[in-house]
């Protein structure tokens, strides 16, 4: 790791590194001052990135909100089918915390309750009403608030689930202090939207937000943000610790930042959100009311018309999916999120909760390329020197991959070494904490750091990874297993 | 390709589950998956993935080796020509290097593979691709004179209990390839070392044929087949100025002749150049870490010239660069040393790791008097330590992560 500090030679790097030494409460000018460079990792060349224009606002009759996107919420209903609700009012609540909430997009009618296998709750349906009406939560100036009623405003408000804790990687626990809060500012996953651009117009909400997050730690909030960003609301941002962090993905998953601002220590607790989800926290103290619109980006190498639509979490996707053309042979692969992260979702689905971008790639199920281990065709991407995408990447750095969603391989067990330390720039070994979840070996797991990581740093691993095994999924139980374990 | 395709998917059926063949279906997937790209896609996690997988990696690893493969056959011919005192031309050199090489290949692959299709199918698994490589090693670090039933049993004991005892690919703790030459190694030594074995004086196919007494090739006046380091062990030079290497007829031979490899010896180790174009491919390609490549050549290189200053004899005397030609020194490293499930796995360790095979193989071939090469015993000692200096590595990550909250405990009380 490498630290850059612009202004202020006189801080050496040991300086930053250990907080206690370094004094943050001098000017904000100081926190602009630190810059840090992330070495590892990926930006995977993927063709179909976001242009930077507005196509118009969706709206769906239907809106559906889906319990699994909540991790770690265990979902009790608040409504029953019939129940009128307005925008903000519960749908539903997380059983082992009841004060965390999950607030109705809109006003209308709860249409349908889906359940799949033990009952388990898939979705929640509301039939949107002509006119939105809003619950009143109230203007308010977050500054000026307790903190407690800062946290009382956000839970009631059904606005709790987009504060994220680690460790574990799920929904914030409300009755934990957090040590430090933070908040990303940017995503640097393939294909990700501009925030610059989203969170044009909402400053105000973004400050409101912030500084009402700051109220919920003792602790600091620190903001990280992209040397690229032009977005005064986030380089400027007030009441926040605001870092620059400079290199390929993952430098924008706020695991990374953590790890390298200040790592989760066994016992700690820490909060994590997006900025996109601060602006809409802030849009609550400012307005008073729960407004889930989302600016979100279509994107992906099989989208023709590529650029911003403006909808609310839980739209119909339909209209915009079905403009998208299907060769007559193959099939489409939708994803609410990132192609690294994101949720697999078909035609008919919604926009996810946590999503600003919805990815189109080709499917590839009947594709047969024949020796396909000897080729040396130009258009396979690989991150390796192995085929000749290395080199022509390093030729033409703007050339961009189609990649589809075949696995391209066989599932094996680990035979490769550092494939994973390369893009995975945290001080973890990741191959080694692998290996102790899938021996579900609890001592070994903490110790080699499973508190400081989410299932979303591992994406890269997974992509590259020559044995094709399923390593999101592995930490996702892993954190799932260790956390009815030890709570 | 579309006929072959159309073929394929008009005989799956009978491989699936509950079809007549169902007992064939890893066979069948293994050749399914070696003619297409297997296309089933991604359902949890990432949505898409990198094009390389176990086959492209280990089939670059096969071609790093061709070089080195390729000169070994053609010094299989030319030292048996050297040895009978005949000149047949380019060609034929090379072809009998190829026909005396070629069955013990096909031995090696055959009873290899034959044993991972079985096991791939008693388990119900897909047929891993670690065998291709380990199998083109195994004729490649055997001496040229090695019976095929011999390189039959090693490689079944090998793959068996090196191997599919352990769980297969990815989980054997020693080098499959050396298991199999320590396997003879230990139980023929007379085949496996001395002036007998290393060049090839009778003839292959037919091809070649030089004159026979009493059962025994009649080769030209003054020959020997020892091997440089053979030479080595038994000279009684007192230091190594004194001393001289000489080809299989009894010449002087150069450093130059060492490292392009006109000198007897296994296929695969002779010619260093060779085996350095493999190392670059290996390197360029990601395949091969170059840390643990070259950290044997500075951990063998810091021994010698620490016993250069003592030196007794003529082996104590010689200098790093004709250690690393000769023998099996530049093959281990580059291709042994750096098989990624047998070496220490992470960074740290790979150059602690490769040091020490390097440091040991020296002290072996120096100090030893019954071992003239100790590359092979060198790496698979190490073998079974990588995974104690991982540990260590590991050990270091989280004593800090513990200090560190420590720390942090501290100042909250």
């Amino acid at each position: 790791m490498k630290i850059e500090l612009l202004c202020f030679p006189e801080i050496k790097e040991s300086d930053f590194l250990n907080k206690n030494s370094f004094q943050f409460k001098q000017k904000q000018v100081i926190y602009m001052a630190s810059r840090i460079k992330i070495k590892k990792g990926l930006d995977i060349p993927l063709m179909g990135e976001p242009q930077e224009r507005f196509l118009g606002e969706v709206k769906s009759d239907l809106l559906k909100i889906c319990p699994e996107d909540f991790t770690g919420v265990t979902p009790k209903l608040s409504v029953k089918v019939g129940d009128e609700v307005k925008a903000g009012e519960a749908l539903m609540y997380d059983r082992n915390h009841p004060s965390v909430k999950v607030a109705s997009p809109v006003s209308g009618i709860v249409t349908a309750i889906e359940r799949g296998e033990k009952r388990r709750i898939l979705n929640i349906t509301v039939e949107r009403k002509d006119e939105n009406e809003f619950v009143d939560y109230g203007v308010k100036n977050a500054l000026s608030m307790q903190p407690e009623e800062v946290k009382e405003s956000i839970l009631n408000a059904g606005l709790w689930f987009f504060i994220k804790q680690r460790p574990y990687d799920v929904v914030a626990n409300p009755d934990k202090d957090p040590r430090d809060i933070f908040v990303t500012g940017f995503s640097s996953a393939p294909l990700a939207p501009s925030y610059d651009f989203i969170l044009k117009d909402q400053e105000k909400d973004l400050q409101a937000g912030l500084d009402a997050l700051s109220k919920l730690t003792k602790g600091k909030v620190y903001l990280s943000v992209s040397p690229k960003t032009k977005s005064d609301a986030l380089r400027n941002a007030k009441n926040v610790v605001v870092t620059e962090f400079e290199g390929p993905h993952p430098a924008g998953n706020v695991g990374v930042q953590i790890n390298h601002i200040a790592p989760v220590n066994s016992g700690e607790v820490v909060w994590t959100l997006n900025a996109l989800d601060v602006a809409v926290i802030g849009r609550l103290f400012n307005t008073g009311k729960v407004d889930l619109t989302r600016l979100v980006a279509l994107v992906g190498s099989e989208v023709t018309k590529k650029g911003y639509y403006k909808m609310l979490i839980g739209t119909s996707l339909n209209e915009v999916l079905k403009t998208i053309p299907k060769p007559d042979d193959s099939r489409l692969r939708y994803i609410s999120g990132d192609p690294l992260t994101g949720r697999k979702i078909d035609e008919n689905d919604v926009l996810r909760a946590y999503s600003s971008q919805i990815t189109v790639i080709p499917e590839g199920n009947n594709t047969h390329e024949f020796f396909g281990w000897a080729t040396l065709s130009p258009t396979k991407y690989s991150a390796g020197a192995t085929y000749l995408s290395s080199l022509i990447s390093k030729l033409n750095p703007n050339k961009r991959y189609r990649i589809d969603a075949r696995l391209k391989g066989g599932r094996r067990a680990i035979i490769m070494s550092n494939e994973y330390d390369q893009v995975f720039p945290m001080n973890i070994y990741p191959e080694f904490l692998l290996k102790s979840i899938i021996a579900f070996d609890i001592d070994k797991m903490i110790h080699l750091g499973i508190f400081e990581v989410a299932p979303e740093d591992f994406a890269l691993c997974e992509f590259v990874d020559t044995s094709k095994l399923e390593i999101q999924r592995i930490v996702r139980t892993g954190l799932d297993m260790l956390r009815k374990e030890v709570e | 390709m579309k006929a072959l395709r159309n073929y394929i998917d008009k005989i799956k059926p009978h491989f699936e589950k509950g079809g007549k063949l169902h007992m064939l279906h890893s066979v069948f997937d293994g050749f399914e998956t070696f003619l297409f790209v297997p296309n089933h896609t991604s359902r949890s996690g990432v949505h898409m993935h990198d094009a390389r997988d176990s086959k492209r990696t280990m089939i670059l690893v096969v071609v790093a080796l061709i070089p080195a493969l390729l000169f070994g056959m053609f010094n299989i011919g030319y030292q048996h020509n050297l040895a009978i005192g005949i000149d047949p031309g380019f060609w034929e050199t090379f072809i009998f290097g190829l026909l005396a090489f070629l069955p013990q290949l096909i031995v090696s692959y055959g009873v290899g593979l034959g044993i991972e299709f079985v096991t791939a199918q008693y388990r119900g698994e897909e047929i891993a691709e670690g065998f291709l490589v380990s199998g083109i090693l195994i004729p490649m670090i055997m001496p040229v004179d090695t019976p095929l039933w011999m390189i039959g049993v090693s490689t079944a004991f090998a793959v068996i209990f090196a191997k599919e005892v352990f769980g297969g690919t990815g989980f054997n703790v020693f080098n499959v390839a050396l298991i199999a030459r320590a396997f003879l190694f230990f139980a023929y030594p007379s085949h496996m070392s001395g002036d007998q074995v290393f060049v090839r004086t009778a003839g292959t196919f037919g091809l070649s044929n030089p004159q026979m007494i009493d059962g025994m090739a009649q080769t030209v006046d003054g020959f020997s087949g020892a091997t440089m380091l053979g030479q080595l062990a038994i000279t009684d030079a007192p230091n190594f100025t004194e001393f001289s290497f000489h080809s299989i007829t009894g010449g002087q031979a150069s450093l130059m002749d060492m490292f392009l490899g006109f000198i007897p010896g296994s296929v695969g180790e002779v010619s260093t150049l060779a085996i350095l174009i493999g190392a670059a491919l290996l390197i360029i390609t990601g395949v091969g870490s170059w840390k643990t490549m070259l950290s044997v050549f500075l951990g063998g290189g810091a021994v010698i010239l620490l016993i250069n200053q003592f030196a007794a004899n003529a082996i104590m005397g010689m200098p790093p660069l004709y250690h690393f030609v000769l023998g099996g020194f530049a093959f281990g490293a580059v291709f042994m040393a750096t098989d990624p499930v047998t070496s220490s796995r992470t960074e740290k360790g790979k150059w602690i790791y490769g040091f020490l095979i390097g440091a040991l193989a020296i002290a072996i071939r120096v100090f030893n008097p019954g071992y003239p090469e100790g590359m092979m015993l060198a790496i698979l000692f190490m073998n079974a330590f990588a995974p104690l200096i991982d540990f260590y590595v590991i050990d270091g990550n989280i004593k800090k992560r513990l200090k560190r909250s420590a720390i942090k405990n501290h100042e909250r009380v």
